[in-house]
């Protein structure tokens, strides 16, 4: 496999509704943006781009098939190859994935990724039945069908196993929205405590309406190269970009029911799921004492399919302590109840501790008034932009806006592109990107790192 | 301080003015500033739906039965029918669960999907069964939700049936036992 490079990216405004475009011009907004930062104008990106995936999750939202040729033909692209990818609201990170796998594989030098989602076209309540169509229209959907409450009944038996309390989650919707207001690509831009959270409109009992994210339209774009294409990029650009390299790929699945979803032996969870991290004797110890207490891994309260995706993408970038080793988080928050279970999975903390290290401080930014007394430094922030419950989450821009916003991290040009540096994670060389569908059932995790 | 319970605005609905015309600006120039225009378009299916090999869960259901499933070649017990073995790929054959199971986990929807919108708040849950090794979603009735409890969990509950089955899996449901 070849060296890959994230060149440039760039984000549509994200809002509730956006009537003023269609989705190919939304693209065509992130994607301009993109060329622009780089210097480039259209006719001679597209001169050197050789290809592109494209990513959007629900054919329903737009009420039109094919909608990524549509694009295509709108960006300029065709006749270059091209394709869609769909894997819900892990699309944005699929997408990632393959175009990483096209520029790695020698297939492409230049390929584009670009993604979106418009979800205003339809009210809210229908909206949320388009989403739930992605659980088993057999037997999930008609009891039903509603992804807040599925992710609520994750939260319940999370609360249960470990004593994971809904401060705890409030505390990562105080951070994301508080992130999300030095930053203008957001879609909310409140300052909100603990309180607000607990007293919000309930949705799915524990979950209120801070602890979920919302639907939105929007779009994202990212531009992969090679060497040689990234050559052939600073050549026609008259100048040379700060290197950023994709240097991990993950990716994991599960059963589409939560109600399959297997109760594992301590055995086989050190076999087959646990992490460099958790070899030592004090976490097999404090892994043994869980499972004689009658946890069983994954059951509903953890994804195994993220744990698998964070395994490979950490093998891949020699990752062995990823609290130490990574240093800034951007991940799928649609609900605050499943960024603490992915602490677990990427193992910035063992499983059942995600509620304590959601508390600790540890993935909070410096220098931000959060209005929390925090026991701890941050050490990794976590969703530094303000994550999904503050940016919003237009599925299929979603998981490259991650990578968009991680390029701009380890480019240390946060402040270029939001007007002011108070999210720049200082001195940072490593990122993870993480993308993450319908209960757990398609998850990538990426690593990005700053090259000198 | 505002008070969250007192409505400050309409909830937005679809009944919009019908309109056949907009004005027009004279140079064309102008149309680069003109509104977007929104139109509302029915969109209304009917679907055939089959329940394929997983048939007879549903007959079942209809006979006051709840099924499951059982691997050939393994043993893995499925509470929500399959009849391909997610542990080893073996064929499965049909088995009668219990009709008593432990709440797994649950939640009180307050909001949802427009289907169920008119059926809100209700409770959702997974339910667990002994000797059985994977969950089945259901709705939990007879517990009120407007007090949830984590005490639900671990709580005994048996299988009520429609009489006049609809062939959903809403046909069971779930009360404290």
């Amino acid at each position: 496999m070849r060296p890959v490079y994230a060149v440039t990216g760039g984000v549509s405004k994200f809002a509730k509704a956006r009537p003023d475009r269609t989705f190919q011009a939304l693209v065509k907004e992130a994607y301009d943006y993109a060329l622009k930062d780089i210097g480039l104008e259209p006719r001679q990106a597209n001169e050197l781009v050789d290809g592109t995936v494209g990513s959007y999750f629900s054919d329903h939202f737009q009420r039109q098939l094919m909608s990524a040729i549509m694009v295509q033909d709108y960006l300029g692209l065709v006749p270059k190859p091209g394709h869609r990818v769909e894997g819900g609201g892990a699309t944005g990170g699929l997408c990632f994935q393959e175009a990483w796998k096209a520029v790695a594989s020698g297939t492409m030098d230049v390929c584009l990724a670009y993604g979106f989602e418009t979800m205003s076209h339809v009210q809210t309540w229908k909206g949320n039945e388009f989403i739930a169509l992605a659980s088993d229209v057999s037997f999930d959907y008609p009891v039903g069908g509603f992804y807040s409450g599925y992710y609520a009944m994750m939260v319940t038996r999370h609360m249960k196993e470990f004593g994971t309390t809904v401060e705890q989650m409030a505390h990562v919707s105080v951070k994301n929205h508080i992130n999300a207001v030095h930053n203008p690509y957001a879609q909310k831009h409140m300052r909100i405590t603990i309180r607000d959270v607990r007293e919000a409109p309930m949705v799915a009992w524990p979950l209120t309406r801070l602890d979920i994210c919302t639907m939105s339209d929007g779009a994202a774009c990212v531009v992969l190269a090679s060497e040689e294409g990234l050559a052939r990029i600073e050549k026609a650009a008259g100048r040379s970009f700060p290197k950023v390299r994709v240097t991990g790929i993950g990716r994991g699945t599960d059963a589409m029911r939560m109600s399959d979803r297997p109760h594992q032996s301590f055995e086989d969870f050190y076999r087959w799921n646990s992490l460099p991290n958790e070899q030592d004797a004090d976490s097999r110890a404090y892994y043994k004492d869980l499972w004689d207490r009658g946890f069983r891994y994954p059951g509903v309260h953890s994804f195994r399919a993220g744990r698998m995706a964070s395994r490979q993408a950490y093998r891949h970038a020699a990752i062995t302590d990823p609290l130490n080793q990574i240093d800034f988080v951007e991940l799928h928050d649609a609900y605050t109840s499943s960024e603490i279970q992915t602490y677990e999975d990427m193992g910035l903390c063992r499983y059942g501790e995600g509620g304590r290290f959601a508390e600790s401080g540890l993935a909070f930014l410096p220098g931000i008034e959060y209005g929390l007394d925090l026991p701890q430094k941050p050490k990794c922030p976590v969703n530094p932009s303000g994550g999904l419950i503050a940016c919003g989450h237009p599925v299929g821009a979603t998981g490259l806006m991650q990578a968009v916003f991680a390029i701009w991290q380890l480019q240390g040009t946060i402040g270029r592109h939001f007007g002011n540096d108070r999210l720049q994670v200082r001195g940072a060389r490593r990122g993870a990107i993480h993308s993450h569908a319908g209960t757990g059932t398609y998850v990538t995790v990426s690593i990005l790192e700053k090259e000198d | 301080m505002e008070n969250r319970d007192i409505p400050t605005r309409h909830e937005e609905t679809l009944d919009g003015a019908v309109v056949f015309n907009v004005p027009f600006p004279k140079d064309l120039k102008d149309l680069a500033g003109m509104a977007p225009l929104i139109i509302k378009y029915p969109y209304h299916i009917d679907y055939i739906h089959s329940y394929g090999q997983d048939s007879p869960f549903f007959a079942g259901l209809a006979n006051r039965r709840l099924l499951g499933t059982r691997c050939k070649t393994c043993g893995y017990v499925f509470a929500t029918p399959k009849m391909s073995c997610m542990e080893c790929g073996g064929d499965c054959e049909w088995v009668e669960l219990p009709q008593e199971g432990r709440v797994h986990c649950f939640t009180v929807c307050h909001f949802g999907s427009e289907e169920f919108l008119p059926e809100c708040p209700f409770v959702l849950a997974l339910v667990e069964f002994e000797g059985v090794n994977t969950l089945f979603l259901t709705r939990l009735l007879g517990v009120d939700p407007a007090r949830p409890s984590l005490d639900w969990i671990g709580m005994k509950v048996r299988a009520k049936f429609r009489r006049l089955s609809r062939f959903k899996p809403t046909d069971v449901w779930f009360v404290p036992a």
